[in-house]
């Protein structure tokens, strides 16, 4: 049990596993606002208890009998109501305080925190470690649970800084076993916070509603022991001698870019690429165009520029979000794809 | 019908002549200057929308029975929420109960013959239907998918949907909500009958008085809001757009500035309604009538100050967020205060069991759900996790769709025999309550664990492990569904050969109870005095 108005515990224990109504509690803040969970749920049960309890116990009671019978004369009882705006609002006010202590312990990142900067796009999470490391987890098309990638890796007992911002509309940023959500906004940082207890996969999702593939915005969270995270660091260095289609092949998967176009021939939201290197499309209204390295330049930067037929302008525009390096590995991975 | 009536040199009107027959023909429905006939108009039309509304509900749960993505596309799902939701808050919610019930009974209630402007009752609900067509528009023009909450950039910059005409729609409808509240706080004040002072005024009477504040002081901001949001769509100056210097946080506060109060606006009325049925079938004085007046306008003030709960995790500040939660909390008061006075009003009464009074006890437990399943909402940390998730869109169908579709029900059954002047049959519509209420609770209680067990709301497809809460809610809101027929059913069949209704078949006191049932063209055949307040009923009296 939490300790009223106190400080969150020193991060010692263990993973509070799923109970009926709640995801496994996996951080001491977690643990906290399940606290303030119990609390309410506990009054609301009983006074849920008292209030219908009494609604059926008078409505069995005080069936009519006959028409005309005498009813009681009573018009109201201050006393009484005086106790019922007295008592909810103390309970209202313990409500605020557990509420709050929650609060104020989300609003302040420890100072030894591990920074991690978050970046929401339409539809997909990227995580960048400020050493070069930049890494991501999206759904794999056509499957609920299967990811590409590792998400967001962190070690155990350490606390971890999410510093978030969007590429384009609202996304929310929400880790259930952590009990943490918050917006991510493309007009200032959000900041939020967590300390795993133990090693483990967390699920993420995007809360905030944001367009066609909005529920499937979803990532996730590893957490590894201390020296785990250490080796994972050490292998993940940036290798800057690595063939620009191997880069293009990263950039591919961390941008999402196969949510929408398959590299085997399939057709998903917008065109596959396999094989089109080269090749001569006929474009929405009729005109046709050369599929060259300025072709995939042009619409990765503005994709509504020149739309293949049969196709809806719903790509998201990459200006900005890509460098021309990045751009360059990408046409070299496209390339590849026959 | 025959007029040829013995009565009718005492009554002035021959007996059978009421408002509804008075003058033939559609013509004279759609110049009605009538009050009773436009809350018809308003009734019919609504009901119409809340029908389209309700089909398209069934189309998300039906999408929902599974966890995979398998019914519509994405787009087309996004857009039936979407216009799920406008459709029923802009559309259904807000005119529910004041435009349709009120109009009809409240300036009966006052000993009125209409309202203070009739002209401008006729505008409003010509300019309702001029906004109802723009989302008409919106429907066939490739629909909508922002949210019915129009959240920037997306709905301003990104959405490929019919957002201007939406937005113009929902713009058009303000206006029709604040005349109406004008009209109604004009009548209120100037058009009771000798003796009907304030505190005899029945219970429905102030909570449409609240409600029509609300009306008035919030609605312009929303259309102010909607205004700039249709310009930065339309012209690019950039108001909530960050690619455009814009602040999309802005835009949310001034949303929900307006649509927190506006849940005000839907649920004051629904709470007027069960003063009334309460107590009307307990026989006996309503508990605490000071109270609850006053708890309805405290409601009305405090509800302007706790918009900001919408936005703990939206990056304002923690010092906003925490005194949001405080106000919030101050909500929670005079709302216990009403449920706790109907609990009251019960005790020792002599409890009617028509169907009026079943679907009034079906409120109080519905409500009791939504207003205690509000409370980890307010707090700050348990709220965190559960924003945006099914526990909140659980809460809030037990507080609007739950609370004020019950209550609409109720008040469609209480005030029937006045409006239509029939009688429905009860041994069909007391079987047709237990089914629309448990499937009713069989439809939102999964959606309470699904939601805090973490599945997040506005998802086209969804992670297995919450799969068998939306099953029980899909076939719970089929089954509800089927329901909400029946009693469209029952009631469309009590007009065509419904017994006759008598006078006053509740044995009520309030005024619009004391003329014919349907009431004459001018409400009442002399001018009715007030002599004692509506629930001072005769078996109150000691010997």
């Amino acid at each position: 049990m939490i300790p009223f108005l106190l400080p969150l515990a020193a991060q010692a224990g263990t993973v509070e596993p799923a109970s009926f109504l709640l995801p496994p509690a996996a951080t001491e803040y977690a643990k906290q606002t399940d606290f303030t969970w119990n609390f309410i749920l506990i009054t609301d049960v009983v006074f849920f208890i008292i209030l219908m309890g009494m609604m059926i116990l008078f409505a069995v009671k005080y069936k009519q009998r006959q028409e005309g019978e005498k009813t009681d004369p009573t018009k109201g009882s201050h006393l009484l109501e005086a106790i019922w705006a007295v008592v909810p609002s103390i309970l209202l006010l313990v409500f605020f305080a557990l509420g709050f202590q929650g609060w104020i312990n989300q609003a302040v990142p420890p100072a030894d925190s591990l920074d991690v900067r978050v970046t929401g796009q339409k539809w997909s999470w990227t995580y960048e470690y400020g050493n070069g490391i930049k890494t991501f987890a999206n759904l794999k098309a056509g499957t609920q649970d299967q990811y590409e990638g590792e998400g967001l890796v962190v070690p155990a007992g350490k606390p971890i800084r999410l510093t978030m911002s969007s590429q384009d509309v609202i996304h929310s940023f929400y880790v259930p076993d952590f009990r943490i959500k918050k917006d991510v906004l493309a007009s200032r940082y959000t900041v939020q916070w967590f300390n795993a207890l133990e090693p483990g996969e967390h699920q993420v999702y995007c809360t905030e509603y944001c367009g066609t593939a909005h529920s499937r915005m979803m990532s996730r969270i590893k957490v590894l022991s201390a020296a785990d995270y250490s080796a994972w660091l050490d292998k993940n260095t940036p290798n800057e001698n690595e063939a620009p289609e191997v880069k293009g092949q990263k950039l591919f998967a961390a941008n999402a870019c196969g949510s929408c176009h398959s590299i085997d021939g399939s057709k998903l939201v917008g065109p596959s690429l396999k094989g089109k290197y080269g090749t001569i499309e006929t474009l929405e209204g009729g005109a046709t165009a050369q599929i060259d390295d300025t072709y995939i330049r042009e619409s990765i930067l503005m994709p509504a520029a020149k739309v293949v037929a049969g196709y809806a302008p719903s790509m998201p525009a990459f200006q900005g979000r890509l460098s021309d390096d990045e751009i360059n590995n990408l046409i070299a991975y496209i390339k590849t794809l026959q | 019908m025959s007029s040829t009536s013995l009565d009718a040199a005492a009554s002035g009107h021959g007996e059978e002549s009421n408002y509804l027959n008075a003058h033939p023909g559609i013509g004279s429905w759609l110049t009605t200057l009538d009050h009773k006939r436009i809350g018809v108009m308003y009734l019919i039309t609504i009901l119409t929308f809340f029908l389209a509304g309700g089909l398209l509900a069934l189309a998300v749960r039906a999408e929902l029975f599974t966890a995979k993505g398998d019914l519509f596309t994405p787009d087309t799902y996004n857009k039936l929420f979407t216009l799920h939701g406008a459709i029923m808050v802009f559309l259904v919610l807000v005119p529910a109960i004041p435009a349709s019930i009120g109009n009809i009974v409240m300036p009966l209630m006052l000993g009125a013959k209409d309202v203070a402007f009739p002209r401008l009752n006729l505008a409003s609900y010509y300019i309702y239907v001029f906004g109802a067509l723009f989302m008409v528009y919106t429907l066939v023009s490739g629909g909508l998918d922002t949210g019915w909450t129009f959240y920037t950039p997306y709905s301003s910059s990104h959405s490929n949907s019919s957002v201007t005409s939406a937005l113009l729609g929902a713009f058009i409808l303000g206006f029709s909500s604040i005349l109406t509240g004008v009209n109604f706080m004009v009548t209120v004040h100037k058009m009771r009958a000798p003796g009907l002072t304030w505190t005899r005024m029945p219970l429905f009477i102030w909570a449409l008085y609240s409600t029509s504040l609300i009306q008035i002081l919030a609605t312009p901001v929303v259309a102010i809001t909607l205004f700039l949001l249709t310009f930065e769509r339309t012209v690019g100056i950039g108001i909530f757009d960050p690619a455009l210097g814009g602040d999309p946080v802005l835009f949310e506060h001034f949303f929900w500035f307006y649509s927190h109060p506006v849940v005000y606006v839907m649920v004051l009325p629904a709470f007027g309604v069960i003063s009334e049925t309460v107590a009307i079938n307990s026989r006996k004085h309503i508990f605490g009538y000071n109270a609850i007046a006053l708890s309805s306008v405290a409601i009305a003030a405090i509800g302007f100050l706790v918009w900001g709960h919408h936005l703990f995790i939206s990056g304002q500040s923690e010092l906003a967020g925490s005194i949001f939660s405080l106000i919030t909390m101050g909500v929670a008061v005079p709302t216990a205060i009403k449920v706790i006075s109907w609990i009251m009003t019960l005790w020792r009464g002599s409890i009617r069991y028509n169907t009026v009074m079943m679907y009034t006890l079906g409120f109080l437990w519905i409500f009791t759900i939504g207003g205690l399943t509000g409370l980890p909402l307010a707090t700050l940390n348990t709220d965190v996790h559960l924003h945006d998730t099914y526990f909140v869109v659980a809460h809030f169908h037990y507080v609007m769709m739950g609370g004020v579709l019950f209550a609409l029900i109720c008040a469609m059954h209480h005030w029937w025999p006045l409006i239509t002047g029939k009688m429905f049959n009860e041994n069909i519509a007391k079987p047709v309550f237990w089914l629309v209420f448990l499937s009713y609770n069989a439809t939102f209680l999964p959606q309470f664990v699904a939601g805090s067990r973490g599945m997040p709301r506005r998802y086209h497809e969804y992670l297995p492990e919450f799969e068998i809460w939306h099953k029980a809610s899909t076939i719970g809101a089929m089954l509800f569904g089927l329901g909400l027929f029946l009693i469209l059913f029952y009631l469309v069949a009590s007009l065509l050969k419904g017994a006759k209704a008598p006078k006053n078949p509740w044995n009520g006191l309030s005024l619009e109870w004391q003329t014919s049932c349907p009431p004459p063209e001018h409400n009442f055949a002399g001018q009715p005095i007030c002599k004692k307040g509506p629930y001072e009923f005769p078996e109150t009296l000691s010997a």
